[in-house]
Parts: C-alpha cells; sequence; structure tokens
C-alpha cells in the first residue's frame, strides 16, 4: 500500500513538475506547481511529517500560491515569446542530465537499498515534537526568522508603493 | 481480484531522494530554459520544495525531527523571498512594461 501511494503521488508530482517547465502560459505554471506541492505534502505524511504537511499545505500552496496567482492576473501575463537565445539554451540540456546522473549515482552508492520506508515507523513529526524543538533547541533562529520576515515586510512595502511627491 | 504480482509493500529511502533529485533537476531545468520572469520564479520554489523533500526523508532515516524544524526554516525563508521577489516583478513591470528576462538587461555589460 505505501508502494502504491509513493507511485502515485511521486507520478504526480514528477508530471505536474514537467509540465510547469513546458506550459507556455503563467498561469497554467503555477497550477502544476499547487500540483507538486500538494503531491510532496502526501508524500511527506508517508514519512511521518504530519505537522510539515499541513504547513505545506497552507503555507505553500495556500499562501504563497494565492500571491503567485494574484500577481500573474494583476500583470494580465500572456503566453511568452521565444526568445533570441533558445539553441543556445538547450545545450544545458546535457549537462543537466549529465548532473541528474551523477546525483543519483551517488545516492544509490551511499545510501543503503535496503532500507524502506514504513508508514508509521517514525513519528516524530508531530505539532507537539515540531514546538517542542523549535522552541527549546531552535528558539534563536526561530527569534531571528520573526526578523527576516518582518524585513521582508517593510522590502516588499517599499518596493512596490506609489511613489508621492 | 486476484492479487496484484509483485507489488512490493514499501519503497527504498533513495526512491524519494531519486525523486527529490528528479524535482531539483526541473526546477533547474526551467530557471534555465523559461524567459518569463514570473515563471522562472516559479521553477526556485520547485527547487526549494525538492530540497525540502531532501530534508523530510533525512529526518526519517536518522529519526529525528531536525529534518523538519529545518523544512519549516526553508518554508518561511521561501515565504520572504516570494513576497520581495513579487514586489521586485511588480516594480519592474511598472517600470518596463515587460516580463521577458531577455528584455531586463541593463546590468549587462
Amino acid at each position: 500500500m505505501d508502494a502504491l501511494l509513493f507511485m502515485i503521488f511521486a507520478a504526480i508530482a514528477v508530471v505536474c513538475g514537467i509540465s510547469l517547465v513546458i506550459q507556455k502560459h503563467p498561469i497554467s505554471s503555477a497550477l502544476s506547481l499547487i500540483g507538486v506541492m500538494a503531491a510532496l505534502a502526501a508524500l511527506y505524511l508517508l514519512l511521518g511529517g504530519e505537522f510539515i504537511a499541513a504547513a505545506q499545505l497552507i503555507v505553500y500552496a495556500g499562501a504563497i500560491m494565492v500571491l503567485f496567482v494574484f500577481v500573474i492576473m494583476l500583470l494580465n501575463a500572456g503566453t511568452e515569446k521565444r526568445g533570441r537565445r533558445m539553441l543556445a539554451n538547450y545545450a544545458d540540456l546535457p549537462i543537466l542530465l549529465l548532473f541528474l546522473g551523477i546525483v543519483a549515482a551517488f545516492i544509490a552508492n551511499r545510501m543503503p537499498p535496503t532500507e524502506q520506508v514504513i508508514f508509521g515507523n517514525f513519528k516524530g513529526g508531530t505539532a507537539l515534537d515540531i514546538g517542542r524543538a523549535l522552541f527549546t533547541t531552535y528558539l534563536l533562529p526561530f527569534e531571528v526568522t520573526s526578523i527576516l520576515i518582518l524585513i521582508a515586510i517593510l522590502g516588499a512595502i517599499v518596493l512596490a508603493r506609489k511613489e508621492i511627491d | 481480484m486476484p492479487p496484484l504480482p509483485n507489488l512490493p509493500s514499501s519503497v527504498p529511502i533513495t526512491w524519494y531522494l531519486m525523486l527529490s533529485a528528479i524535482l531539483f533537476t526541473l526546477g533547474v531545468a526551467g530557471f534555465l530554459f523559461r524567459r518569463n520572469i514570473i515563471t522562472v520564479f516559479m521553477s526556485i520554489e520547485l527547487m526549494l520544495n525538492a530540497v525540502n523533500l531532501s530534508f523530510v526523508t533525512f529526518s526519517y532515516k536518522l529519526k529525528q525531527v531536525d529534518g523538519h524544524i529545518f523544512s519549516f526554516f526553508v518554508m518561511v525563508v521561501a515565504a520572504a523571498e516570494a513576497a520581495v521577489g513579487l514586489a521586485i516583478i511588480l516594480t519592474v513591470f511598472k517600470n518596463r512594461q515587460t516580463l521577458q528576462i531577455d528584455d531586463v538587461s541593463s546590468l549587462k555589460n
């Protein structure tokens, strides 16, 4: 059952990822990205990350993607024009495949292939455990994060405001 | 209905890491090949998501919660990045009336 679920959601993630790259219209790419994020949330659940799966759906597929779709609609972004440098760009494709091959070989080499992912084997990903780690071991990074978000808010306001003389 | 032949009941950890690598490569491909500034930005989000999958997978392997915390921080940084990046895109569009990255090249040369 675990294997079947992994296959289904991994297939959804990869197909939506390919669709993100090859779709011409930005809104289609955005919808594909939502598909990837939802599939990844299901995979997090299989890996025992309850909290992170919920956060993935709420923060990524909810908040961030709404922001993206909002900007696409606001700017009325249409189908993208083909650039002049198309041929030169596709020269990067073999390098990418080589990169993927090297990473795959490295993973296959270094990780024990016998170790299986079994649903329910790891129960340390609940909101209780995350909260405990976040407010004890990782308290300082967590507080710094709030400053980062404050700076991001200020930066976004300063960048996007209308100039008032 | 007969049982499905040879369907394993669970998958190796390496498959999750392979999926993460594939998604990351797709993100890099989108970043390199696409010419629309919003799609390029979405490809970056795809790369961040792929890395998150790796973090959660290693968290499972080591039976520790730290990977989830890092994944959480990556999400926070992605949210901040999306807010600032989209504000930059709005400003670029306001000044140049274009979303093609080939047309925004005043820093070149």
